[in-house]
């Protein structure tokens, strides 16, 4: 028999539908596995023990009355910069290390009425800005597939947490491809849903026009169970989108038999290594070999991505982190002499150098006199790009290609050279200056290491996005495959 | 050498929005510190600001108000400065794209109409008080005001004297409160005033290095204020010296002006669009639904005051200013039907005890209904002006209708002349020698010394004896007898 944790949500589900674990049972498991194991990987920065078997207990009852919902029981895990009412939500920094949210995220409050149970919070990059995890105050978290190596980022802890089995699931955020590119690298299965599928009121902000929250788990499946509960218009945050939503597990097994992808040229690129270039391409035969027609198409402004959101990103940034001022929460310098003093030391002392990087690049871009060069250019290259995949919808269904240009990297390797860790993202960036969806799907290994076929879809087609990574993981067994050794 | 001021205005107007621009916290003024302020206005992480577009109604109203254009894509933007009263880093408010464009108010000065350009009127939220008094060398933080909407109204550089200034601000009281968007209560901050002031040679063109004069929040304030900074400026330059841009603060109490910051220190505010709002796209349906809302303004309430019923421009432009007291008058002339006595009384009397009791008009013990009531039995006869002014006092501190407190104290005129007569009898009677001095004055001299009897005769009837009839039997009598 498989061992329970080795199980999928889905699976889990329907035994608790089955009665043939409860929930408290499940829980514990995780619990135990949480404590036995994340010494190896520090994919959680809290764990809320407790808390998860007293949710248990009543998801138990939820079971036994017959009024669960689908997510019923079901233990996740949170990226620690979800705001959870009484637990501390540090965003992997020290400047909120003391922070305990008087309230819950929409995303959260929706998993606890669902029925949810929660492990704990989840490593990330301090404040979400990173590709490794590396700058968490926490430590770096580790990827199970080899712990020599980073999980990637910023949605590390969530990741690893999912592939080494220590939760069936994970929520994440996705800015510039914080969900997909640790999904890719800890080999699971990862979604970005467009911009303002998901509130963001809760989610603690780095680029408040590129931020989106997602499901990370181990199938397309889970993702689809998850993105049930997580989407929907919320009246807290005015950019999330009145567009209806719809069961995401509906349409998961329709046939893509027809399916158009496009397979844009500047990602199967120099930038790819060639031992992933194969695995894609492999990826692509079997999507065709299901029905779909491959088609080679060009977005001739991918690269300009990764300038246009350094700016951006970093420009939202230096304003949405001015409120760490140690005044009314968070870190405070100690005996502060005046108020510049005040300022000056609790954001010198509190913030780590990658996010005082970015503070001030984006104080730098926003400056006068260099706002129309800097930010506006930004601006207009963001719609270029924009208009680029507006294009191509116009032919295809679907586009493929892959996540990360490489698989997981070793830790260290590129921390003292920001560009080089900025040009990881080049996969990935463009659809969170664009707000389309996309997601990461395990589609082989390269010397051991799991490699991610990014999925994009046109706006608010998620359902399409899980249908085809659904149907291609019904055939193909890159996601089962489990880092945890027997 | 002669000097001309000029003078700009930014007005901060508080909405009376019940809840903040951004969040569903009370604006209520006067709340137990940061009892008022919840997780969006105290910029918890995570939190996101939500419009409230009741706000963007009034700030609608204020548009069409002053004949300006209306913002048909309205974009907030972020200023960023760091401040302990400023909880988010930055402060919510419109740069590029304002809801209010160009418009323009009329004001009267001394030398006539003027037109006071405006160039745009944006909307904002407030942040909240530093308080630096019994914190023992420590600040208190009290975010109550955080996230108050404001409308900044931003003048054009038109006025001329500080004269001028003041009647500016005045008219856009005037507006801001009969249109009900404002309390206009100026001691507790509803409206503030920065007043940006330069001076040149008269006959100059270009425009003077400017000061800035920061939060003035009474009308007489303004005056003061620009006059003792004009008064610098000028001996500042004449005695050699140079106007540095820089913002002042007023203290009216050493009546002076002193430097808050220079240029150099003043902050890059980075602004850029917010990316945690949607531009506000207001289509011209919702403005003209807004338009056929609007109560009747100032200037029209003026000119049918003296077209219509017949006001002198002064009283007309006293009583047309603020909504509640137009409102009032206008209520005690469908009453009594007699637009000079309301005038009369509104701006006499009752504004008299109202400013003695320090009440606005619309807390006042004595109602227009009860007012036109009084003045009803003024017009009819039934009592004198001098004894309404004592019915009204018993109105004041009492209440009652007028008809009521007339037959409780038994104030009616006397009218029959029957009873009139007996009493002048009964002085003529009692009054020998002054009848014999009467009789032997020269005609023409009689005239006054009437005086005496009317007195005689008005305090035998407790005054209630109708003057004008007295005046006639007495003078009839009494000649009669010198015959």
């Amino acid at each position: 028999m498989r061992d329970m944790f080795e199980k999928t949500l889905s699976e889990l589900a329907q035994d608790l539908r089955n009665g043939t674990v409860s929930s408290v049972e499940l829980t514990q498991t995780f619990i135990d596995r949480i404590n036995r194991c994340d010494s190896d990987y520090n994919a959680f920065i809290t764990t809320t023990p407790e808390l998860a078997l007293q949710q248990a207990k009543a998801a138990d009852e939820r079971l036994a009355a017959g009024t669960a919902d689908p997510f019923t029981g079901l233990p996740i895990a949170h990226k620690d910069l979800f705001c959870t009412e009484g637990v501390k939500t540090s965003c992997g920094s020290k400047m909120l290390d003391n922070f305990e949210s008087p309230y819950d995220a929409t995303v959260v409050a929706k998993f606890k009425s669902a029925g949810a149970v929660m492990l704990g919070k989840t490593n990330m990059d301090e404040f979400a800005m990173g590709s490794t995890n590396e700058s968490s105050f926490y430590g770096v978290c580790k990827n199970p597939w080899d712990t020599r190596r980073v999980p990637g980022g910023s949605s590390g802890g969530s990741a690893a947490a999912v592939a080494a089995r220590l939760t069936p699931a994970a929520t994440g955020s996705d800015t510039g491809g914080s969900i997909r590119q640790p999904a890719a690298f800890c080999g699971i299965t990862g979604i970005k849903p467009t911009y303002g599928r998901i509130s963001r009121y809760g989610m603690v902000a780095y680029a408040s026009s590129l931020d989106q929250g997602g499901p990370m788990a181990r199938s397309a499946e889970d993702c689809a169970l998850m993105l049930n509960v997580m989407a929907g218009q919320d009246p807290m945050d005015s950019t999330s989108s009145a567009h209806p939503t719809e069961d995401y597990t509906a349409s998961l097994n329709n046939s893509i038999q027809g399916l158009k992808i496009g397979v844009p040229k500047e990602f199967m690129s120099a930038d790819l290594d060639s031992a992933m270039a194969a695995q894609i391409e492999a990826a692509i035969k079997q999507l065709e070999s299901l029905g779909a027609t491959i088609k080679e198409v060009s977005l001739p402004n991918t690269r300009m991505s990764i300038p246009a959101y350094y700016i951006i990103a970093p420009a939202e940034a230096s304003s949405n982190l001015s409120r760490f001022d140690g005044v009314r929460y968070g870190y405070r310098c100690e005996n502060p002499k005046d108020l510049e003093d005040l300022y000056k030391r609790t954001r010198g002392e509190g913030f780590g150098s990658e996010v005082k990087r970015r503070i001030m690049v984006g104080t730098y871009a926003l400056c006068a006199g260099y706002y129309d060069a800097y930010y506006n250019k930004a601006q207009q290259i963001r719609r270029l790009i924009q208009q680029d995949f507006m294009r191509l919808f116009e032919e295809v269904d679907l586009i493929v290609g892959p996540t990360t240009p490489s698989p997981a990297f070793n830790i260290g390797e590129k921390a003292n050279d920001p560009v080089a860790m900025y040009m990881e993202d080049i996969f990935t960036l463009s659809l969170n200056l664009a707000g389309l969806p996309g997601m990461s799907v395990p589609c082989g290994q390269v010397n051991g290491l799991p490699v991610g076929l990014q999925l994009i879809g046109n706006y608010f087609d998620e359902a399409r996005l899980l249908n085809v990574a659904h149907q291609y993981q019904q055939n193909t067994e890159w996601h089962t495959l489990s880092p945890v050794k027997a | 050498m002669e000097w001309e001021t000029v003078i700009g205005l930014e007005i901060h107007v508080q909405l009376a929005t019940k809840t903040k621009i951004f969040s569903g916290a009370s604006t209520a003024f006067g709340a137990e510190p940061n009892t008022q302020a919840c997780a969006v206005d105290l910029a918890l992480p995570g939190t996101l600001p939500v419009f409230n577009d009741g706000a963007q109604k009034m700030a609608i109203m204020f548009g069409l108000a002053i004949n300006a254009d209306i913002g048909k894509r309205a974009v907030f933007e972020r200023k960023n400065y760091f401040y302990p009263d400023l909880p988010k880093g930055y402060q919510t408010t419109q740069l590029e794209a304002p809801i209010v464009g160009e418009g323009y108010v009329d004001i009267e000065t001394e030398d006539g109409e003027r037109r006071v350009r405006i160039h745009h009127a944006h909307l904002e939220e407030d942040a909240g008080k530093s308080l630096h008094e019994d914190f023992h060398g420590q600040s208190g933080i009290d975010l109550n005001r955080a996230g108050t909407p404001l409308v900044e109204i931003v003048s054009e550089p038109d006025m001329r004297t500080s004269k001028e200034a003041a009647a500016y601000a005045r008219k856009i009281h005037a507006i801001v409160t009969t249109l009900g968007i404002c309390d206009g209560n100026m001691a507790e901050g509803s409206m503030r005033c920065d007043c940006n002031v330069s001076i040149r040679p008269k006959g100059s063109e270009t425009l003077g290095t400017r000061t800035e004069l920061k939060n003035i929040n009474s009308f007489r304030f303004i005056e003061r204020a620009i006059d003792t900074e004009v008064e610098r400026q000028i001996d500042l330059i004449e005695e050699g010296g140079t106007v540095v841009q820089e913002t002042r603060l007023y203290d009216p109490d050493k009546n002076e002006t002193r430097s808050m910051r220079s240029k150099e220190d003043a902050n890059d505010y980075r602004y850029f669009p917010c990316p945690d709002l949607l531009p506000v796209v207001v289509d011209d349906a919702y403005v003209e639904a807004i338009r056929l809302t609007l109560p009747e303004l100032p200037d029209a309430r003026k000119e049918r005051f003296i077209n219509d019923l017949g006001l002198s421009e002064y009283d007309a432009g006293v009583l047309s200013a603020y909504r509640n007291q137009a409102d009032y008058f206008e209520s005690v002339v469908e009453r009594c039907n007699d637009a000079k006595l309301a005038a009369n009384w509104v701006m006499g009397e009752l504004a008299k005890n109202l400013n003695a009791a320090d009440l606005s008009i619309e807390n006042s013990p004595v109602s227009a209904e009860q007012l036109g009531g009084l003045l009803v039995r003024i017009k009819d006869n039934t009592i004198s002006g001098n004894i309404a002014k004592k019915v009204f006092e018993v109105q004041w501190n009492e209440g009652g209708t007028a008809d009521e407190i007339i037959e409780a104290k038994g104030l009616k005129q006397v009218t029959d002349t029957g009873a009139i007569e007996s009493m002048i009898d009964d002085v003529i009677a009692n009054a020998t020698a002054q009848v014999e001095q009467y009789k032997a004055a020269e005609p023409e001299k009689r005239g006054k010394m009437l005086g005496f009897f009317m007195g005689q005769v008005m305090k035998a009837s407790g005054g209630k004896a109708n003057p004008g009839a007295v005046t006639g039997i007495l003078k009839s009598k009494l000649d009669a007898l010198c015959d």
